[in-house]
Protein backbone atom coordinates (compact mmCIF):
# COMPACT_ATOMS: atom_id res chain seq x y z
CA UNK A 1 0.00 0.00 0.00
CA UNK A 2 1.62 3.52 0.09
CA UNK A 3 4.00 4.28 2.25
CA UNK A 4 4.46 8.15 2.78
CA UNK A 5 7.87 9.26 3.86
CA UNK A 6 6.97 12.14 6.73
CA UNK A 7 10.85 12.96 7.49
CA UNK A 8 12.12 13.72 3.59
CA UNK A 9 15.86 13.04 5.50
CA UNK A 10 15.32 9.78 6.90
CA UNK A 11 17.95 8.04 5.26
CA UNK A 12 21.53 8.63 6.72
CA UNK A 13 23.49 11.16 5.83
CA UNK A 14 26.27 8.57 5.33
CA UNK A 15 25.22 6.36 3.09
CA UNK A 16 23.86 9.36 0.47
CA UNK A 17 24.43 9.49 -3.14
CA UNK A 18 23.69 13.74 -2.74
CA UNK A 19 22.93 15.54 -0.12
CA UNK A 20 20.70 18.95 -0.31
CA UNK A 21 19.97 20.89 2.83
CA UNK A 22 18.76 24.27 3.04
CA UNK A 23 19.13 25.22 -0.72
CA UNK A 24 17.96 28.50 -1.78
CA UNK A 25 18.26 29.51 -5.03
CA UNK A 26 17.40 33.21 -6.22
CA UNK A 27 17.44 34.77 -10.08
CA UNK A 28 18.13 38.34 -9.51
CA UNK A 29 18.98 40.67 -6.98
CA UNK A 30 16.89 42.91 -4.41
CA UNK A 31 12.95 42.86 -4.40
CA UNK A 32 13.12 41.82 -8.43
CA UNK A 33 14.70 38.46 -7.32
CA UNK A 34 12.59 35.78 -8.41
CA UNK A 35 13.10 32.88 -5.62
CA UNK A 36 13.30 29.64 -7.52
CA UNK A 37 14.01 27.18 -5.01
CA UNK A 38 13.60 27.58 -1.12
CA UNK A 39 14.82 25.64 1.73
CA UNK A 40 14.90 22.25 -0.65
CA UNK A 41 16.38 18.78 1.84
CA UNK A 42 16.61 16.43 -0.36
CA UNK A 43 18.95 12.96 0.13
CA UNK A 44 19.25 10.10 -2.44
CA UNK A 45 20.69 7.23 -1.69
CA UNK A 46 23.35 5.46 -4.11
CA UNK A 47 21.68 3.30 -6.67
CA UNK A 48 18.28 4.97 -6.25
CA UNK A 49 15.75 5.94 -8.72
CA UNK A 50 14.16 9.69 -7.40
CA UNK A 51 11.71 11.35 -8.98
CA UNK A 52 11.16 14.67 -8.73
CA UNK A 53 7.67 15.91 -10.20
CA UNK A 54 6.11 19.18 -10.02
CA UNK A 55 4.58 21.38 -12.23
CA UNK A 56 6.22 24.12 -14.13
CA UNK A 57 7.78 26.95 -12.14
CA UNK A 58 8.75 24.68 -9.61
CA UNK A 59 12.08 24.71 -10.17
CA UNK A 60 13.32 21.20 -11.28
CA UNK A 61 15.44 22.06 -13.88
CA UNK A 62 17.17 25.00 -12.09
CA UNK A 63 17.49 21.68 -8.81
CA UNK A 64 18.80 19.50 -11.43
CA UNK A 65 21.66 22.19 -12.58
CA UNK A 66 22.35 23.02 -9.09
CA UNK A 67 23.35 19.51 -8.39
CA UNK A 68 25.29 18.84 -11.89
CA UNK A 69 27.26 22.14 -10.81
CA UNK A 70 26.43 23.99 -13.62
CA UNK A 71 24.72 26.58 -11.51
CA UNK A 72 25.99 27.42 -7.65
CA UNK A 73 22.95 27.91 -5.00
CA UNK A 74 22.49 31.49 -3.38
CA UNK A 75 22.41 29.75 0.03
CA UNK A 76 22.27 25.71 1.58
CA UNK A 77 24.87 22.65 0.88
CA UNK A 78 25.26 20.14 -2.10
CA UNK A 79 27.19 17.23 -1.19
CA UNK A 80 27.76 14.08 -3.54
CA UNK A 81 29.74 11.44 -2.78
CA UNK A 82 29.76 9.99 -6.43
CA UNK A 83 31.89 10.60 -9.28
CA UNK A 84 30.85 13.61 -11.78
CA UNK A 85 27.26 13.86 -12.61
CA UNK A 86 26.13 13.40 -15.83
CA UNK A 87 23.10 15.18 -17.32
CA UNK A 88 20.47 14.31 -19.52
CA UNK A 89 18.59 16.85 -21.57
CA UNK A 90 14.89 16.92 -23.22
CA UNK A 91 16.46 17.26 -26.47
CA UNK A 92 19.70 14.77 -27.30
CA UNK A 93 21.92 17.36 -27.97
CA UNK A 94 24.37 15.05 -29.61
CA UNK A 95 27.53 16.78 -31.35
CA UNK A 96 26.26 16.99 -35.20
CA UNK A 97 29.63 16.24 -36.23
CA UNK A 98 30.34 13.45 -34.60
CA UNK A 99 29.22 9.31 -35.03
CA UNK A 100 27.17 8.10 -32.07
CA UNK A 101 30.18 6.38 -31.33
CA UNK A 102 32.41 9.35 -30.93
CA UNK A 103 29.52 11.35 -29.27
CA UNK A 104 29.76 8.45 -26.23
CA UNK A 105 33.77 8.72 -26.66
CA UNK A 106 33.58 12.28 -25.97
CA UNK A 107 33.30 12.82 -21.98
CA UNK A 108 35.98 9.89 -22.01
CA UNK A 109 37.93 11.91 -24.69
CA UNK A 110 37.42 15.41 -22.41
CA UNK A 111 38.63 13.21 -19.21
CA UNK A 112 41.64 11.95 -20.97
CA UNK A 113 41.41 8.40 -21.19
CA UNK A 114 43.38 6.75 -24.11
CA UNK A 115 41.79 5.99 -27.50
CA UNK A 116 41.78 1.82 -26.86
CA UNK A 117 40.09 2.21 -23.53
CA UNK A 118 38.09 4.69 -24.84
CA UNK A 119 36.94 2.49 -27.76
CA UNK A 120 35.93 -0.09 -25.73
CA UNK A 121 33.74 1.46 -23.23
CA UNK A 122 32.22 3.15 -25.41
CA UNK A 123 30.80 0.03 -27.53
CA UNK A 124 30.04 -1.33 -24.26
CA UNK A 125 27.79 1.54 -23.30
CA UNK A 126 25.89 1.42 -26.71
CA UNK A 127 25.91 -2.67 -26.55
CA UNK A 128 24.11 -1.55 -23.10
CA UNK A 129 21.56 0.46 -24.83
CA UNK A 130 20.90 -1.77 -27.62
CA UNK A 131 22.91 0.32 -30.43
CA UNK A 132 26.25 -1.28 -31.04
CA UNK A 133 25.43 -1.61 -35.08
CA UNK A 134 24.36 1.99 -34.69
CA UNK A 135 27.61 3.07 -33.66
CA UNK A 136 29.04 4.42 -36.83
CA UNK A 137 25.74 6.38 -37.68
CA UNK A 138 25.44 10.08 -37.59
CA UNK A 139 23.18 11.65 -35.19
CA UNK A 140 20.97 12.54 -38.65
CA UNK A 141 20.86 9.21 -39.19
CA UNK A 142 19.15 7.97 -36.11
CA UNK A 143 15.57 8.40 -34.67
CA UNK A 144 14.58 10.14 -31.58
CA UNK A 145 14.27 7.46 -29.85
CA UNK A 146 17.64 6.23 -30.69
CA UNK A 147 19.45 9.56 -30.14
CA UNK A 148 18.18 9.66 -26.76
CA UNK A 149 19.88 6.31 -26.03
CA UNK A 150 22.64 7.47 -27.48
CA UNK A 151 22.52 10.79 -25.14
CA UNK A 152 21.95 8.28 -22.07
CA UNK A 153 24.72 6.36 -23.50
CA UNK A 154 27.30 9.45 -23.59
CA UNK A 155 25.79 10.52 -20.04
CA UNK A 156 26.61 7.05 -18.52
CA UNK A 157 30.10 6.98 -19.85
CA UNK A 158 30.58 10.53 -18.36
CA UNK A 159 29.51 9.33 -14.58
CA UNK A 160 30.64 5.94 -15.40
CA UNK A 161 33.76 5.90 -17.85
CA UNK A 162 35.69 8.74 -16.33
CA UNK A 163 36.02 7.62 -12.77
CA UNK A 164 37.73 5.39 -10.80
CA UNK A 165 36.48 1.74 -10.67
CA UNK A 166 33.81 1.41 -7.91
CA UNK A 167 32.64 5.02 -7.59
CA UNK A 168 29.09 5.24 -7.61
CA UNK A 169 27.55 7.03 -10.43
CA UNK A 170 24.70 9.59 -10.33
CA UNK A 171 22.59 10.76 -13.89
CA UNK A 172 20.15 13.47 -13.38
CA UNK A 173 17.64 13.02 -15.97
CA UNK A 174 15.83 16.65 -17.38
CA UNK A 175 11.98 15.39 -18.89
CA UNK A 176 14.46 13.61 -21.45
CA UNK A 177 11.74 11.26 -22.93
CA UNK A 178 9.26 14.38 -23.07
CA UNK A 179 9.96 15.18 -26.61
CA UNK A 180 9.24 11.24 -27.74
CA UNK A 181 6.29 10.12 -29.24
CA UNK A 182 3.93 7.46 -26.54
CA UNK A 183 5.07 4.16 -27.99
CA UNK A 184 8.79 5.18 -28.27
CA UNK A 185 8.39 6.98 -24.33
CA UNK A 186 7.09 3.90 -23.48
CA UNK A 187 10.02 1.71 -24.56
CA UNK A 188 12.66 4.25 -23.53
CA UNK A 189 11.32 4.29 -20.16
CA UNK A 190 11.71 0.28 -19.72
CA UNK A 191 14.94 0.74 -21.20
CA UNK A 192 15.82 3.16 -18.81
CA UNK A 193 14.75 0.76 -15.48
CA UNK A 194 16.78 -2.03 -17.43
CA UNK A 195 19.94 0.08 -17.72
CA UNK A 196 19.52 1.90 -14.39
CA UNK A 197 19.33 -2.11 -12.56
CA UNK A 198 22.38 -3.27 -14.26
CA UNK A 199 24.75 0.01 -14.02
CA UNK A 200 23.25 0.75 -10.45
CA UNK A 201 23.68 4.11 -11.12
CA UNK A 202 21.78 6.51 -9.03
CA UNK A 203 19.26 8.61 -10.73
CA UNK A 204 16.88 12.02 -10.38
CA UNK A 205 14.71 12.32 -12.91
CA UNK A 206 12.88 15.15 -13.34
CA UNK A 207 9.03 14.93 -15.36
CA UNK A 208 5.56 16.75 -14.84
CA UNK A 209 4.07 13.44 -15.92
CA UNK A 210 2.54 11.70 -12.63
CA UNK A 211 2.32 7.94 -14.31
CA UNK A 212 5.84 8.62 -15.49
CA UNK A 213 7.73 9.18 -11.82
CA UNK A 214 5.62 6.44 -9.84
CA UNK A 215 6.08 3.95 -12.96
CA UNK A 216 9.76 4.72 -13.12
CA UNK A 217 11.05 5.94 -9.26
CA UNK A 218 11.45 4.14 -6.40
CA UNK A 219 10.09 7.37 -4.88
CA UNK A 220 8.78 10.08 -6.05
CA UNK A 221 9.44 13.77 -4.89
CA UNK A 222 6.78 16.57 -4.90
CA UNK A 223 7.52 19.95 -5.44
CA UNK A 224 5.72 22.90 -5.17
CA UNK A 225 5.92 26.15 -7.73
CA UNK A 226 7.55 29.60 -7.15
CA UNK A 227 9.17 28.96 -4.95
CA UNK A 228 9.91 25.04 -5.22
CA UNK A 229 9.80 23.55 -1.71
CA UNK A 230 9.68 19.32 -1.06
CA UNK A 231 5.59 19.20 -0.48
CA UNK A 232 5.50 15.65 0.42
CA UNK A 233 7.08 11.82 -0.69
CA UNK A 234 5.54 8.56 -1.70
CA UNK A 235 8.12 5.73 -1.55
CA UNK A 236 7.00 3.70 -5.20
CA UNK A 237 8.45 0.07 -4.14
CA UNK A 238 5.47 -2.08 -3.83
CA UNK A 239 2.85 0.00 -4.41
CA UNK A 240 -0.66 0.20 -5.20
CA UNK A 241 0.27 2.01 -8.62
CA UNK A 242 -2.98 3.50 -9.90
CA UNK A 243 -4.01 4.56 -5.90
CA UNK A 244 -0.35 6.73 -5.82
CA UNK A 245 -0.62 7.89 -8.94
CA UNK A 246 -4.45 9.21 -8.20
CA UNK A 247 -3.20 10.23 -4.96
CA UNK A 248 -0.11 12.16 -6.26
CA UNK A 249 -2.36 13.43 -9.26
CA UNK A 250 -4.62 15.10 -6.47
CA UNK A 251 -1.76 16.39 -4.81
CA UNK A 252 -0.12 18.17 -7.39
CA UNK A 253 -3.56 19.60 -8.50
CA UNK A 254 -4.14 21.34 -5.16
CA UNK A 255 -0.01 22.63 -5.43
CA UNK A 256 -1.67 24.29 -8.75
CA UNK A 257 -4.61 25.69 -8.17
CA UNK A 258 -2.93 27.21 -4.97
CA UNK A 259 -1.70 29.80 -7.29
CA UNK A 260 -4.88 30.52 -9.15
CA UNK A 261 -5.92 32.76 -6.09
CA UNK A 262 -2.84 34.22 -5.51
CA UNK B 1 10.24 -11.47 -16.37
CA UNK B 2 12.70 -12.84 -19.45
CA UNK B 3 10.13 -13.34 -21.59
CA UNK B 4 8.99 -9.69 -21.27
CA UNK B 5 12.17 -8.28 -21.97
CA UNK B 6 12.63 -10.07 -25.32
CA UNK B 7 9.32 -8.74 -26.39
CA UNK B 8 10.58 -5.49 -25.49
CA UNK B 9 14.11 -5.39 -27.21
CA UNK B 10 12.14 -6.62 -30.34
CA UNK B 11 9.83 -4.07 -30.22
CA UNK B 12 12.70 -1.69 -29.97
CA UNK B 13 13.94 -2.84 -32.69
CA UNK B 14 11.24 -2.76 -34.75
CA UNK B 15 10.74 0.93 -33.87
CA UNK B 16 14.78 1.57 -34.51
CA UNK B 17 14.07 -0.01 -38.06
CA UNK B 18 10.93 2.21 -38.56
CA UNK B 19 11.90 5.31 -36.92
CA UNK B 20 15.33 5.93 -38.32
CA UNK B 21 15.39 8.18 -41.44
CA UNK B 22 15.66 6.48 -44.27
CA UNK B 23 19.26 6.65 -46.74
CA UNK B 24 19.24 8.80 -49.89
CA UNK B 25 20.78 6.94 -52.32
CA UNK B 26 24.04 8.77 -53.77
CA UNK B 27 22.93 9.42 -57.73
CA UNK B 28 25.07 7.71 -60.04
CA UNK B 29 28.53 8.98 -61.48
CA UNK B 30 27.48 9.75 -64.40
CA UNK B 31 23.92 11.42 -63.23
CA UNK B 32 26.26 13.86 -60.85
CA UNK B 33 28.07 14.77 -64.29
CA UNK B 34 25.17 15.83 -65.77
CA UNK B 35 23.45 17.44 -63.13
CA UNK B 36 26.86 19.50 -62.18
CA UNK B 37 28.96 19.65 -65.35
CA UNK B 38 27.21 20.64 -68.03
CA UNK B 39 24.76 23.34 -67.03
CA UNK B 40 27.97 25.26 -66.86
CA UNK B 41 29.73 23.97 -69.73
CA UNK B 42 26.61 25.20 -71.59
CA UNK B 43 26.61 28.55 -70.40
CA UNK B 44 29.86 29.10 -71.08
CA UNK B 45 29.44 27.98 -74.85
CA UNK B 46 26.55 30.19 -74.95
CA UNK B 47 28.65 33.08 -73.49
CA UNK B 48 31.44 32.21 -75.89
CA UNK B 49 28.73 32.53 -79.23
CA UNK B 50 27.68 35.43 -77.84
CA UNK B 51 30.97 37.13 -77.61
CA UNK B 52 31.88 35.43 -81.25
CA UNK B 53 28.91 36.67 -82.64
CA UNK B 54 29.16 40.61 -81.23
CA UNK B 55 32.87 40.88 -82.31
CA UNK B 56 31.55 39.35 -86.28
CA UNK B 57 29.19 42.18 -85.99
CA UNK B 58 32.34 44.46 -85.64
CA UNK B 59 30.02 47.06 -83.19
CA UNK B 60 33.71 48.07 -81.54
CA UNK B 61 37.15 48.32 -82.78
CA UNK B 62 39.44 45.29 -82.88
CA UNK B 63 41.38 47.11 -79.91
CA UNK B 64 38.52 47.16 -77.90
CA UNK B 65 36.99 44.11 -78.42
CA UNK B 66 39.28 41.28 -79.34
CA UNK B 67 38.08 37.99 -81.05
CA UNK B 68 37.76 34.68 -78.61
CA UNK B 69 40.21 33.31 -80.95
CA UNK B 70 43.42 35.82 -80.51
CA UNK B 71 42.56 35.78 -76.67
CA UNK B 72 42.92 32.38 -77.04
CA UNK B 73 45.73 32.86 -78.86
CA UNK B 74 47.23 34.97 -76.03
CA UNK B 75 47.05 32.75 -73.49
CA UNK B 76 48.60 29.35 -75.67
CA UNK B 77 51.56 31.81 -76.43
CA UNK B 78 52.14 32.38 -72.69
CA UNK B 79 51.31 29.07 -71.62
CA UNK B 80 53.70 27.65 -74.52
CA UNK B 81 56.97 30.65 -73.30
CA UNK B 82 56.42 28.81 -69.49
CA UNK B 83 55.35 32.78 -69.08
CA UNK B 84 51.59 31.53 -67.77
CA UNK B 85 52.90 29.31 -64.76
CA UNK B 86 55.65 31.55 -63.75
CA UNK B 87 52.87 34.72 -63.40
CA UNK B 88 50.28 32.52 -61.89
CA UNK B 89 52.69 30.35 -59.61
CA UNK B 90 54.37 33.70 -58.04
CA UNK B 91 50.55 34.99 -57.72
CA UNK B 92 48.80 31.56 -56.39
CA UNK B 93 51.82 31.32 -53.85
CA UNK B 94 51.22 35.02 -52.39
CA UNK B 95 47.99 34.38 -52.39
CA UNK B 96 47.88 30.84 -50.64
CA UNK B 97 51.09 31.95 -48.17
CA UNK B 98 49.03 35.52 -47.23
CA UNK B 99 45.83 33.22 -46.85
CA UNK B 100 47.55 30.76 -44.35
CA UNK B 101 48.57 34.22 -42.60
CA UNK B 102 45.72 35.44 -42.22
CA UNK B 103 44.04 32.29 -40.85
CA UNK B 104 46.42 31.83 -38.49
CA UNK B 105 45.85 35.32 -37.24
CA UNK B 106 42.34 35.64 -37.54
CA UNK B 107 41.17 32.36 -35.74
CA UNK B 108 42.74 33.41 -32.49
CA UNK B 109 41.04 37.01 -32.92
CA UNK B 110 37.81 35.61 -34.12
CA UNK B 111 37.31 32.97 -30.86
CA UNK B 112 38.39 36.50 -28.77
CA UNK B 113 35.62 38.84 -30.53
CA UNK B 114 33.13 35.75 -30.22
CA UNK B 115 33.76 34.50 -26.43
CA UNK B 116 35.38 38.17 -24.77
CA UNK B 117 32.23 40.66 -24.71
CA UNK B 118 35.11 43.11 -23.86
CA UNK B 119 36.90 42.49 -27.22
CA UNK B 120 33.97 42.23 -29.11
CA UNK B 121 32.49 45.37 -27.96
CA UNK B 122 35.96 47.26 -28.68
CA UNK B 123 36.60 45.67 -31.82
CA UNK B 124 34.14 43.85 -33.69
CA UNK B 125 32.22 46.60 -35.20
CA UNK B 126 35.35 48.07 -36.43
CA UNK B 127 36.50 44.19 -37.98
CA UNK B 128 33.03 44.64 -39.99
CA UNK B 129 34.01 48.30 -41.22
CA UNK B 130 37.04 47.07 -42.37
CA UNK B 131 35.33 44.12 -44.31
CA UNK B 132 33.58 46.77 -46.48
CA UNK B 133 36.32 48.69 -46.87
CA UNK B 134 37.93 47.71 -50.20
CA UNK B 135 41.50 46.70 -49.46
CA UNK B 136 42.32 48.84 -52.53
CA UNK B 137 42.77 51.84 -50.42
CA UNK B 138 45.37 50.13 -48.14
CA UNK B 139 47.92 49.95 -51.17
CA UNK B 140 48.87 53.27 -51.10
CA UNK B 141 49.17 53.62 -47.16
CA UNK B 142 51.65 50.13 -47.73
CA UNK B 143 53.77 51.87 -50.67
CA UNK B 144 54.72 54.32 -47.90
CA UNK B 145 55.19 52.22 -45.08
CA UNK B 146 56.51 49.10 -46.66
CA UNK B 147 57.90 50.17 -50.09
CA UNK B 148 57.49 48.74 -53.59
CA UNK B 149 58.24 45.18 -51.99
CA UNK B 150 56.47 41.62 -51.05
CA UNK B 151 55.78 43.35 -47.72
CA UNK B 152 53.21 45.55 -48.91
CA UNK B 153 51.45 42.72 -50.82
CA UNK B 154 51.33 40.73 -47.81
CA UNK B 155 49.58 43.37 -46.09
CA UNK B 156 47.20 44.20 -48.68
CA UNK B 157 46.45 41.01 -48.59
CA UNK B 158 45.90 40.44 -44.74
CA UNK B 159 43.91 43.68 -44.27
CA UNK B 160 41.54 42.09 -47.12
CA UNK B 161 41.33 38.28 -45.68
CA UNK B 162 41.92 38.76 -41.87
CA UNK B 163 38.07 40.22 -41.04
CA UNK B 164 36.25 37.96 -43.18
CA UNK B 165 37.52 34.84 -41.73
CA UNK B 166 37.18 36.30 -38.14
CA UNK B 167 33.76 37.55 -38.81
CA UNK B 168 33.38 34.05 -40.23
CA UNK B 169 34.24 32.50 -37.43
CA UNK B 170 32.62 34.66 -35.08
CA UNK B 171 28.64 34.55 -36.99
CA UNK B 172 29.62 30.85 -36.87
CA UNK B 173 30.25 30.93 -33.35
CA UNK B 174 27.24 32.93 -32.45
CA UNK B 175 25.01 30.65 -34.19
CA UNK B 176 26.27 27.36 -32.10
CA UNK B 177 22.53 26.00 -30.41
CA UNK B 178 22.97 27.18 -26.71
CA UNK B 179 22.35 23.63 -25.91
CA UNK B 180 25.82 22.04 -27.20
CA UNK B 181 28.23 24.44 -24.96
CA UNK B 182 26.31 23.40 -21.83
CA UNK B 183 26.30 19.64 -22.44
CA UNK B 184 29.76 20.33 -23.10
CA UNK B 185 30.27 22.07 -19.38
CA UNK B 186 28.28 18.87 -18.40
CA UNK B 187 30.82 16.20 -19.95
CA UNK B 188 33.59 18.38 -18.17
CA UNK B 189 34.66 19.95 -20.54
CA UNK B 190 36.78 23.33 -19.47
CA UNK B 191 36.99 26.51 -21.08
CA UNK B 192 40.26 25.34 -23.78
CA UNK B 193 38.94 21.68 -24.11
CA UNK B 194 35.26 23.14 -24.55
CA UNK B 195 37.22 25.74 -27.25
CA UNK B 196 39.03 22.52 -29.26
CA UNK B 197 36.25 19.66 -29.19
CA UNK B 198 32.76 22.00 -28.89
CA UNK B 199 32.93 25.21 -30.17
CA UNK B 200 35.30 25.13 -33.01
CA UNK B 201 33.86 21.86 -34.69
CA UNK B 202 30.13 23.03 -33.91
CA UNK B 203 31.18 26.53 -35.68
CA UNK B 204 32.57 25.05 -38.56
CA UNK B 205 30.20 25.53 -40.93
CA UNK B 206 30.18 29.51 -40.47
CA UNK B 207 34.23 29.18 -39.99
CA UNK B 208 34.34 27.57 -43.29
CA UNK B 209 31.83 29.72 -44.90
CA UNK B 210 34.19 32.92 -43.58
CA UNK B 211 37.30 30.93 -44.73
CA UNK B 212 35.96 30.71 -48.32
CA UNK B 213 35.15 34.44 -48.13
CA UNK B 214 38.50 35.36 -47.05
CA UNK B 215 40.37 33.26 -49.97
CA UNK B 216 38.45 35.16 -52.24
CA UNK B 217 39.45 38.64 -50.85
CA UNK B 218 43.16 37.63 -50.40
CA UNK B 219 42.61 36.59 -54.30
CA UNK B 220 41.03 39.92 -55.09
CA UNK B 221 43.37 42.23 -52.70
CA UNK B 222 46.14 40.44 -54.23
CA UNK B 223 45.53 41.29 -57.87
CA UNK B 224 44.49 45.29 -56.62
CA UNK B 225 48.06 45.45 -55.08
CA UNK B 226 50.07 43.59 -58.18
CA UNK B 227 48.21 45.92 -60.52
CA UNK B 228 48.84 48.91 -58.64
CA UNK B 229 52.24 48.35 -56.99
CA UNK B 230 54.59 47.36 -59.85
CA UNK B 231 58.50 47.10 -59.53
CA UNK B 232 61.19 44.79 -60.66
CA UNK B 233 61.77 44.13 -57.20
CA UNK B 234 58.02 42.75 -57.20
CA UNK B 235 58.54 39.71 -59.96
CA UNK B 236 56.02 39.49 -62.29
CA UNK B 237 52.57 38.19 -61.26
CA UNK B 238 49.36 37.88 -62.75
CA UNK B 239 48.44 42.02 -61.56
CA UNK B 240 51.64 42.59 -63.15
CA UNK B 241 50.98 40.70 -66.61
CA UNK B 242 47.32 42.22 -66.46
CA UNK B 243 49.15 45.84 -66.10
CA UNK B 244 51.71 45.32 -68.53
CA UNK B 245 49.14 44.33 -71.38
CA UNK B 246 47.12 47.48 -70.50
CA UNK B 247 50.11 49.33 -70.84
CA UNK B 248 51.23 47.33 -74.67
CA UNK B 249 47.31 48.78 -75.65
CA UNK B 250 46.82 44.88 -75.91
CA UNK B 251 43.74 43.97 -75.46
CA UNK B 252 44.00 40.39 -75.76
CA UNK B 253 46.90 39.69 -73.24
CA UNK B 254 44.05 41.93 -70.60
CA UNK B 255 41.47 39.77 -71.37
CA UNK B 256 43.52 36.22 -70.94
CA UNK B 257 44.88 37.66 -68.14
CA UNK B 258 41.34 38.48 -66.60
CA UNK B 259 40.60 35.05 -67.97
CA UNK B 260 43.31 33.34 -66.01
CA UNK B 261 42.38 35.44 -62.21
CA UNK B 262 38.65 34.03 -63.24
CA UNK B 263 40.32 30.29 -63.68
CA UNK B 264 42.64 30.42 -60.70
CA UNK B 265 39.39 31.90 -58.32
CA UNK B 266 36.65 29.27 -59.89
CA UNK B 267 39.38 26.22 -59.72
CA UNK B 268 40.47 27.26 -55.84
CA UNK B 269 36.69 27.05 -55.21
CA UNK B 270 35.87 23.67 -57.16
CA UNK B 271 38.97 21.70 -55.89
CA UNK B 272 39.45 23.12 -52.98
CA UNK B 273 36.30 24.83 -50.86
CA UNK B 274 32.94 22.74 -52.58
CA UNK B 275 34.72 19.45 -51.76
CA UNK B 276 34.99 20.49 -47.90
CA UNK B 277 31.78 22.57 -47.56
CA UNK B 278 30.23 19.32 -49.28
CA UNK B 279 31.99 17.31 -46.15
CA UNK B 280 31.26 18.81 -43.43
CA UNK B 281 27.55 19.91 -44.64
CA UNK B 282 26.99 16.35 -45.79
CA UNK B 283 28.33 14.87 -42.10
CA UNK B 284 25.69 16.68 -40.47
CA UNK B 285 22.74 16.28 -42.47
CA UNK B 286 22.48 19.65 -43.86
CA UNK B 287 22.09 18.40 -47.59
CA UNK B 288 19.28 21.15 -48.51
CA UNK B 289 22.00 22.86 -50.44
CA UNK B 290 23.89 20.46 -52.10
Amino acid sequence: MTATLENPTSLSDVDAAVTLSGVRKVFGHGPAGVVALDGVDLTVAPGEFVCLLGASGCGKSTLLNLVAGLDAPTSGRIELTTSRPAVMFQEAALMPWLTAARNVELPLRLAGVKRGARREKASELLSLVRLVDAGHKRPHELSGGMRQRVALARALASTLGSAEEGTPGLLLMDEPFAALDAITRDVLQAELVRVWRETSTAIVFVTHDVREAVRLGQRVVLLSSRPGRVVREWSTVDCDEPAVIDEITTHLREVISGHAAA
Amino acid sequence: MPQLDTDLSAVGAGLDALDAPSQEQRPSLRKRFLRTAVPPLIAFALLLGAWQALWALAFWPEYQLPSPGSVWAAVVEAVETGRAFEVLWTSVSRAVLGFLTAVVIATPLGLLIAKVRVVRAAIGSLLTGLQSLPSVAWVPAGILWFGATPSTIYFVVLMGSVPSIANGLVSGVDQIPPLLPRVGQALGAGRLAAARHILLPAALPGYLAGLKQGWAFSWRSLMAAEIIATSPQLGEGLGQYLHNGSALNDISMVIAAIFLILLVGVGIELLVFRPLERAVLRARGLTGAL
